[in-house]
């Protein structure tokens, strides 16, 4: 699995980053973070307010930094849908 | 009449601070007659005003900014057209959340959308230019005639930077992979009290955390306009009677980077010594408008003859209000 965090590199990218760090730690997974700045790709993926969360190719959050507790639901989640 | 004033003089103006800093500052022994003790009394006084008021105007504006994400704001601008659209881009672009580091993307969804780009630009100079709080902040250091003549001017300025760049047909200067994009719409969740309460906390220690730099910054500068530097020097150069201090103060503007919580008391200290209301507004609206950054940030989705119209639209657009409230109020 691979968590995409999109923004240009504001304050408000890398606390999300740490918390989506935080998150997977918590439910001890294996991912891999990818930070995407450049606008081209952050444009790509529809979103118009950074920072956005990307689980592989899905936007689950974008325009505020969500936190680790809802992350950690957001992955749950993730993770069964996909199981299904 | 009175009960308005009265309310004015202490919910914005903060009498009751002022006095409570003096009788502080008398109590430790300071005597505010002096150079230095004035500068002190100032510095304190509005500094402890400008966050009082940032952070409860911060969270009452966020609040009414999160019924209106940019997403809606697309769908509802999609919907009219022309000189219309324009005008309500400028509108919406006042009370839509707005940070620098969103204005690509913003701009990238909007042209994505279909908005015609003199739309996007109409927008994009009314939101940092005429923000609500800025808008309240302008009546608590003048008055409310300033803070309206600066919506109605700023509104003016974004609805005919737009209509210039439409007319222009200007659409072959946005870069092409602007408009190459898969169109994603993405759902905006509905969001509860609650959660706008917590985004309005939110927005309130994110603004405060980038800007109290440059409110002290602001601040100081304005104390030490007020106290230090002769007036006879401030009115040889920015002067009413100059003619130049209009466009220079707008040049000073343009490539800095600051809020318009660092500029006001910078501006107000400038016209407490003479200087043109129209000369410090033009100040202002040149700071929050362009900058360095945000032009090199612009640089990346429009071709670099969009860039200078836009660049050399604002500036000019300024100075030309600046002018104008000199000559007015004046």
């Amino acid at each position: 699995m691979i968590i995409r965090i999109l923004g240009p590199g504001c304050p408000n990218c890398k606390k999300l980053e740490v918390n989506a760090r935080d998150a997977v730690k918590q439910l001890g997974l294996g991912v891999d973070f990818v930070k995407v700045t450049d606008f081209k790709e952050i444009a790509s993926y529809g979103i118009m307010r950074t920072p956005g969360l990307v689980f592989d190719e899905k936007v689950v959050s974008f325009g505020k930094v969500t936190d680790t507790t809802t992350i950690v639901e957001l992955l749950k989640t993730y993770i069964n849908e996909r199981r299904v | 009449m009175s009960v308005f004033i009265w309310l004015n003089d202490q919910l914005l103006k903060m009498v009751w601070l002022s006095n409570l800093v003096e009788s502080f500052l008398i109590l430790v022994g300071i005597d505010i007659e002096t150079r230095f003790g004035a500068s002190l009394n100032f510095f304190i006084y509005d500094v402890i005003k400008i966050f009082i008021l940032l952070s409860v105007l911060i969270y009452t504006i966020s609040y009414i900014q999160s019924y209106f994400p940019p997403e809606r704001t697309r769908q509802i601008l999609g919907k009219h057209k022309g000189i219309v659209a324009r005008l309500f881009a400028a509108l919406l672009g006042t009370v839509t959340p707005f940070c620098s580091c969103s204005s690509i993307p913003l701009f990238i969804g909007f042209t994505n959308a279909g908005l015609p780009i003199g739309v996007t630009f109409s927008f994009l100079i009314s939101s940092p230019l005429v923000d609500l709080a800025s808008v309240i902040l302008l009546a608590s250091i003048f008055n409310w005639t300033v803070a309206l003549a600066y919506v109605v001017v700023g509104i003016l300025l974004a609805v005919i930077g737009g209509t210039l760049i439409s007319w222009l047909k200007m659409e072959k200067y946005v870069e092409g992979f602007v408009y190459d994009n898969p169109m994603v719409t993405l759902e905006t969740e509905e969001m509860t009290r609650k959660d706008r309460m917590a985004f309005a906390k939110e927005q309130v220690i994110f603004i405060v955390n980038k800007v109290w730099i440059y409110v002290l910054i602001g601040v100081g500068i304005g104390a030490a306009i007020h106290n230090y530097i002769p007036e006879s020097w401030i009115s040889a150069v920015l002067g009413i009677d100059k003619w130049y201090s209009v466009p220079l103060a707008t040049l000073v503007g343009v490539p800095m980077y600051a809020d318009i919580f660092g500029t006001l008391p910078i501006a107000s200290a400038l016209v407490d010594k003479g200087v043109g209301l129209g000369t410090a507004l033009a100040f202002m609206m040149a700071v929050t408008t362009l900058s360095l950054p945000s032009i090199i940030l612009l640089k990346n989705v429009v071709k670099t003859k969009l860039l200078i119209l836009f660049v050399a639209y604002c500036t000019f657009g300024i100075m030309l209000i600046g002018f104008m409230f000199n000559i007015l109020m004046g």
